[in-house]
């Protein structure tokens, strides 16, 4: 009866729940928190390094850093001007290939192949994925080039009235002699950096178009759209979000692109905005150039370039991902 | 089809005429008939017929283009303006018998197939121009297994290789590797399983450094590793290169394989009164592990081809050398990028050739990745099934005992 006395005292409150963990799993936290301080650490060090790095050189540049287009590290006179404009210049012309190609093969994909070759071409683009940069280097500059400059040399004949398609001493009677004249182009470095961010800009887009809900589609197409009114009313809305992203991500990655650009370009130090004439330049090609001649203060620039750079790619991610994860189709990704 | 309509006829001899359902009667003549069967998919002779036509037609006109009025330079001008004209003639051609909607449609179609038709070109002649390049070299056997050091850049395929940048860049991915995977599933296993404020600053940390450009990696280790610490250029030196670059990678690729485990998988564990660490390791480990594989595989593949990086911190020797500790250790990329630069056309050649060597290493890692990636939870259970199937029926064949004489 004692029993049932005490049950009878007992008032009704919740019970505390009270988390109990044994010694593996106290144990387990303790190093995954490792594990991830760790990593942490490695990254700040990167980070804070690079920053105590380029402060010498950032300090005795000051603000003319941004301005200046000349890189002189040893005679105190250099800046990222022209290398900044001609690495976003290299990617923007990346992107305006890379972005129309990815959407057509990422619709493709998703609403014209069988699906058989559905497969087929889903490993054919992860693969390219993978493909070294320095393989799409080899292909830019010795198959591409050549293919490519009787086309600038066309452009820059019926089109040099628009001023980035311009060339400047071209002999306009005998433009063919002048062919070097469009080689090491910013239109090549583009084109080839292009070819290597597509395959991660389609990748994007075909997992973004493919949770387009059928529910929505089938809607549209009962009411009488054709394939393509399928396209501009559900398709495309529903996957802006993870387009816009997708772009941004491409561009991120064009951004930082060294070898293959390093292997097509012939530097120059001035702001080049005429994408057709030989001659161009980018932060990272800049530092794959300079870092075998640079003393301690040089390579203090070429840090403070490499910060710039990261800086703008690490704006753009962070960009990209807040636009995908607002977007209707981006919660998963 | 026409419809009679006709009055309710009456059934039988009903007492009370109430009003009854109309039953429209098909015309008997029209539902005898044969009806012609309308066509759905398929493609009309009318729609093939003004496909070809238009390729025709424009590249007759592109031909007059460029021979008579604009002078086009190359095969890629010429393919540009056909394209263009193509376009033009196939939508005045639909247009003539179907409705704008119909054209705007078509139009879409050939532009959304021929944007992937150029990709596969382009992925197909960036495979192919590199191994016609380098096939020459690559039939040699001496590419796999010497090394340069007695090779001048005027000798002839048959002597030299990259038998030593082969061994530096197994060595150099090994070390990255090494570090890599097991700090990358740990802190991806911390971003997952220890969820708070401090796991979601280390993720943005994380993503952050996704961003950042290879080359920088390589500039960090150049002058932290090297300069500062005093270490020479080695093999080392980009393991840790590569590493710096790969880790952020693989812990967010981890990250995005982990969070796919179903939690109602982990909840019947914990429910079952696993803890957390068993819950880990006999749940999410394996349910996770094919995905595992294939994000490790592709880091992996990754890592092998970036050039930047070892550029900066291997330094460049034509010699074997396995001592990842000291000297300098060339890598496949930075051999193809130094082998490019000479102007002797062997050496490009042999550019070429190990160009193929490094295609044929991230190929097979590839072909790896998916096949182990393509194995998922079903399909392995079920292989672990037969497999003990067959060990049982070899185990249960020498002894004579059935299994219904032991319930005796």
């Amino acid at each position: 009866m004692t029993d049932d006395e005490a049950i009878e005292e007992v008032t009704d409150q919740p019970r505390k729940i009270k988390l109990v963990r044994d010694v593996p799993d106290r144990l387990f936290r303790a190093v995954a928190t490792a594990g991830g301080v760790t990593v942490l650490l490695i990254m700040l060090l990167v980070g804070t390094f690079l920053a105590l790095k380029a402060a010498p050189a950032l300090h005795e540049a000051g603000f003319s850093f941004f301005t200046t287009q000349a890189w002189n590290p040893d005679g105190k006179n250099f800046g990222v001007a022209a290398v900044l404009v001609g690495t976003i210049l290299i990617a923007l012309v990346a992107v305006a290939v890379a972005v129309p190609l990815s959407v057509a093969t990422a619709l493709y994909i998703t609403e014209y192949a069988p699906r058989r070759m559905k497969k087929i071409l889903v490993g054919i683009i992860d693969l390219m994925a993978a493909i070294p940069s320095v393989v799409y280097g080899l292909w830019g500059f010795f198959f591409l080039q050549s293919r490519l400059a009787p086309v600038s040399v066309w452009i820059a004949q019926h089109f040099g009235w628009i001023p980035i398609f311009k060339v400047k001493g071209v002999d306009s009677s005998h433009p063919v002699s002048s062919l070097t004249l469009f080689t090491s182009s910013t239109l090549i470095a583009g084109l080839v950096v292009g070819m290597m961010i597509t395959p991660v800009i389609t990748s994007i887009m075909r997992e973004v178009f493919s949770q387009v809900p059928m529910g929505e589609r089938e809607g549209a197409l009962g009411l009488g759209a054709t394939k393509a009114g399928v396209i501009r009313t559900v398709v495309l809305p529903f996957g802006k979000g993870g387009m816009i992203g997708g772009t941004m991500l491409g561009l991120g990655r064009a951004l930082g692109e060294t070898i293959a650009v390093y292997m097509i370009i012939s530097p120059v130090f001035t702001i080049q905005p005429h994408i057709l004439q030989s001659g161009a330049i980018s932060v990272s090609s800049l530092i794959a150039l300079q870092f075998a001649e640079a003393n301690s203060f040089g390579l203090s620039a070429l840090m403070a370039a490499g910060l710039t750079l990261f800086l703008m790619t690490l704006v753009i991610n962070f960009a990209a991902s807040s636009v995908v994860a607002r977007s209707r189709s981006g919660a998963s990704s | 089809m026409s419809v009679i309509p006709q009055q309710p006829v009456p059934r039988q001899s009903a007492p009370q005429q109430l009003p009854t359902t109309y039953l429209p009667q098909i015309d008997q003549e029209v539902a005898a008939g044969p009806q012609p069967r309308r066509q759905t998919s398929g493609v009309r002779i009318g729609d093939a017929l003004s496909l070809v036509g238009a390729v025709l037609a424009a590249l007759a006109l592109a031909a007059v283009l460029s021979s008579q009025i604009a002078p086009i330079r190359g095969f890629l001008a010429f393919f540009l303006v056909t394209y263009v004209l193509f376009l033009a003639i196939y939508a005045v051609l639909v247009r003539l018998d179907e409705s704008a909607s119909v054209v705007v449609d078509r139009i879409v179609a050939v532009l959304v197939q021929s944007g992937a038709f150029v990709l596969v070109l382009a992925l197909t002649s960036v495979l192919s121009y590199t191994v016609i390049r380098g096939h020459r070299a690559v039939a040699h056997s001496n590419l796999f297994t010497h090394d340069m050091t007695t090779t001048g850049p005027l000798d002839p395929l048959t002597s030299g290789g990259v038998g030593h940048a082969i061994v530096g860049t197994l060595i150099q991915i090994s070390i990255a590797l090494a570090i890599t995977i097991p700090l990358g599933i740990t802190a991806a296993l911390f971003l997952t399983e220890v969820p708070g404020r401090f796991s979601r600053f280390v993720r943005t940390i994380v993503e952050a450094m996704t961003a950042l450009p290879s080359i920088v990696a390589g500039l960090f280790i150049l002058s932290s590793f090297i300069l500062v610490l005093g270490f020479d250029k080695s093999g080392l030196a980009a393991g840790l290169a590569i590493t710096v670059m790969m880790l952020p990678i693989m812990i967010r690729a981890a990250d995005v394989v982990f969070r796919l485990v179903p939690s109602t998988l982990k909840e019947a564990s914990l429910g079952l009164g696993a803890g957390q660490f068993r819950t880990v390791l006999n749940v999410v480990l394996p349910s996770a592990r094919s995905g595992l594989t294939t994000a490790i595989i592709l880091a992996t593949a990754r890592g092998i081809g970036e050039t930047s990086p070892v550029l900066l911190t291997a330094g460049f020797t034509a010699s074997m050398n396995t001592d990842p500790f000291k000297g300098p250790m060339v890598s496949l990329p930075l051999a193809v990028f130094e082998f490019v630069k000479s102007p002797e056309p062997t050496m490009v050649a042999r550019g070429f050739g190990t160009a193929v060597v490094l295609m044929l290493l991230v190929l097979i890692l590839f072909v790896a990745a998916r096949v182990l990636g393509a194995q998922d939870v079903a399909k392995r259970a079920r292989r672990k099934q037969r497999r003990t199937a067959v060990r049982d029926r070899v185990t249960a064949t020498p002894s004579p005992t059935s299994p219904r004489s032991s319930d005796a």
